[in-house]
């Protein structure tokens, strides 16, 4: 029988496996931020334990980071302790470390991708949900709590079972204007937001094979907002082509081994998944959520659902209760729901790919009067693309701020935070309650689709003139 | 880690699905360096009026004062959500909870969960939906959890069977350190890593 991309990688890791013992896995990768490392450092440091492979951790200051000042002096008093905990530990324990004044410095999911850490066909891990976000190399990466990251630090090895297999195949080519948000965010919305819970998912078809690689990162970034333990999508030629070059890709001949190698890892024809799902892309609209959870999304051109129509309890429940805190009604079309803050960034959509598809729509255009819109580049490196680009200008120029990288208004870390009542067209990933900032309402979309919603105050369906 | 084996408690129930770590710890609290002081930020927006944390909800099952002094919970599905953040089993365990009770539970919650002897039971929806009528009808009801016969006995003697993996089982009865039980194979991790092509290997 044969194996799929999931257990290809899996058996290559497998460090020992035992009866009655829970399976070591060998881990290649390792990311690291201020947030969810200072215990496992203090849990190393008090064991008189080393870090095993200082070579393959990498850190970055990204989660609580100011995006208005790269100055230590502008964080507050608890995240300033936390950054200079995160220096002091890459001092000691020999980590590299992108500090908030280093050009390349980012957020951990846009950084690792863009020099090359992250490679096709091993497993990274990062104490961080998003870490899923590099499966779209064809590796096994996926998010761990502290206590794990202890493990990883002091063993470079992760105790793990191995999870049931789904594959979702989105056949056919999507229509114009629809982006890689739009796939995942109706992924999500067909299997809601445990759907996928205790598998790793491979996502394949056309229109995945045919995203770039910001857009493959975009989808796997989001297959644990409907719970799955990591997305992976099959390297190929244009994994390859993003990768070489890069500052910590394999060069050389290990470059040409490496290539062969990540070349091999697919799925064979006659592995067998746990369960499949399949998508038309022809049928994909633009999407954004109206409720509380990341499956809880609608086509712009549907209106919000009615608990009336749910006949599961569970469910009814929880739309009564998305509804209340969102505030809005049954029945009310998406693209009359106005908006007044606009967030352009997160691991999810902050690549430079995403910065060019929202400035499509501001270039020219102005800000709506009473909204306040902000565009937080994913890394150093991608702010310093836009910038030759210009695409900082035509933001600018449209009223929207331009700001420093870091994982931003995501998860309101920092003091760029909703206020209670505002409604925020936001890039991110979660639209959970209180996420951007206590009684805050979050709404998921495309870049695209932000950008538009910045310039007119409401939502609005980009396939047609506006 | 401390062992667990048998816990009885006085149970609260929270009846919603997809209850996430953002709500069990919000990110104003992950600033801390430590793994202590949680507690009192557990599912801060929903158990406070105030910014603060001073004003609490009196509508919120946590602040009943027949519910005050609980150690498990019991909740709906897909519990935990969200942030891969060990800050919310933290909280949790700070709070003083030893047993969550859910038909299910999000992966890497319920392993974080785990390696903090904070026991995740999945029960049926059936279960846990008599389990929280019991402890709505029964004041000061008490649960017991025994992790060595896989048993819940619910506030009136129902008893439930769960599962659990065997090695999470072994670990939490006997208070396992895991990342000494990983370095007692270590020659097992060094012939692996003799055998990892250089481009994996060597990152430079």
């Amino acid at each position: 029988m044969g194996k799929t991309l999931y257990e290809k990688v899996w058996d290559s890791h497998l460090v020992r496996e035992v009866e009655g013992q829970t399976p070591i896995l060998y881990v290649g990768r390792h990311l690291v931020h201020e947030v969810t490392s200072p215990q496992a450092f203090s849990g190393l440091r008090s064991a008189g334990r080393k870090l095993r492979a200082p070579e393959k951790t990498f850190a970055t200051m990204d989660h609580n980071t100011s995006t208005r000042s790269a100055s230590l002096d502008a964080l507050s008093p608890m995240a300033r302790i936390q950054v200079d905990t995160l220096k002091d530990n890459c001092e000691e324990f020999g980590v590299k470390l992108y500090d908030i004044t280093h050009k390349n410095q980012g957020i951990v999911h846009v950084m690792g991708p863009e020099l090359g850490i992250t490679v096709p066909g091993t497993v990274i891990v990062c104490g961080d949900s998003h870490t899923a976000t590099h499966g779209a190399f064809g590796a096994l990466a996926f998010g761990i709590g502290t206590s794990e990251v202890e493990h990883v630090m002091a063993t470079q090895t992760l105790r793990q079972t191995k999870a049931k297999m789904m594959r979702i195949e989105v056949r056919g080519q999507v229509a114009e204007g629809i982006t890689a948000k739009d796939i995942v965010l109706a992924i999500i919305g067909k299997m809601g937001m445990d759907g996928g819970t205790g598998h790793v998912v491979e996502f394949c078809g056309e229109a995945i094979q045919s995203l770039s690689m910001e857009g493959r990162m975009t989808v796997c970034n989001m297959a644990i907002e409907m719970g799955a333990k990591a997305g992976m999508i099959a390297p190929d030629e244009t994994t390859f082509a993003y990768l070489k070059g890069r500052e910590f890709a394999p060069k050389g001949k290990d470059w040409e081994e490496a290539v062969s190698h990540w070349r091999e890892l697919k799925t064979d024809d006659d592995a067998v998944f746990d369960a499949k799902v399949v998508l038309d892309a022809s049928q994909i609209a633009p999407q954004l959520t109206w409720g509380t959870n990341p499956g809880q999304v609608v086509a712009i051109d549907q209106p919000v659902p009615s608990p009336e129509d749910e006949p599961n309890t569970t469910i009814r429940d929880s739309i009564k209760k998305a509804l209340n805190y969102i505030d809005l009604k049954a029945g009310t079309k998406m693209t009359d729901v106005s908006i007044n803050k606009v967030f352009i960034g997160s691991c999810t959509n902050s690549r430079i790919e995403d910065l060019r598809a929202a400035a499509v729509h501001a270039k020219g255009r102005k800000v709506a009067e009473g909204v306040i819109a902000i565009v937080v580049p994913g890394s150093g490196l991608v702010k310093e693309q836009a910038e030759i680009e210009g695409l900082d200008k035509i933001f600018m120029e449209a009223g929207f701020e331009w700001r420093l990288p870091g994982c931003s208004m995501c998860l309101a870390m920092n003091d760029d935070k909703l206020e209670a009542g505002d409604r925020c067209a936001s890039t991110s990933n979660r639209n959970f309650e209180g996420r951007q900032g206590r009684g805050s309402r979050t709404h998921l979309l495309s870049p695209a689709m932000a950008a538009a919603a910045a310039v007119v105050g409401h939502f609005v369906d980009i396939r047609y003139p506006f | 880690m401390e062992a667990f084996t048998v816990h009885t408690g006085l149970a609260v129930m929270i009846d919603s699905a997809n209850i996430d770590t953002d709500q069990i710890i919000p990110k104003q609290f992950l600033s801390k360096v430590t793994r202590e002081g949680f507690g009192v930020h557990l599912f801060h927006d929903w158990r406070y009026l105030d910014d603060a944390g001073e004003e609490h909800d009196p509508d919120f099952a946590l602040n009943h004062p027949r519910y005050h002094g609980a150690s498990v919970l019991v909740a709906q599905e897909n519990f935990g959500c969200g942030s891969s953040r060990e800050h919310a089993p933290w909280a949790l365990a700070d709070f003083g909870l030893k047993v969550i009770i859910a038909p299910s539970f999000a992966d890497i919650f319920y392993g974080n969960s785990i390696n903090n002897g904070l026991l995740p039971v999945k029960l049926t929806s059936t279960e846990v939906q008599q389990l929280m009528d019991e402890v709505e009808a029964v004041e000061g009801g008490e649960v017991t959890v025994d992790l060595e016969a896989l048993t819940v006995t619910s506030p009136t003697g129902a008893i439930f069977n769960f599962e659990i993996n065997r090695a999470s089982r072994h670990n939490l009865l006997n208070g396992l350190d895991s990342i000494g039980l990983t370095l007692s194979e270590i020659e097992h991790i060094e012939a692996h890593e003799d055998k990892l092509p250089a481009w994996l290997h060597e990152v430079s």
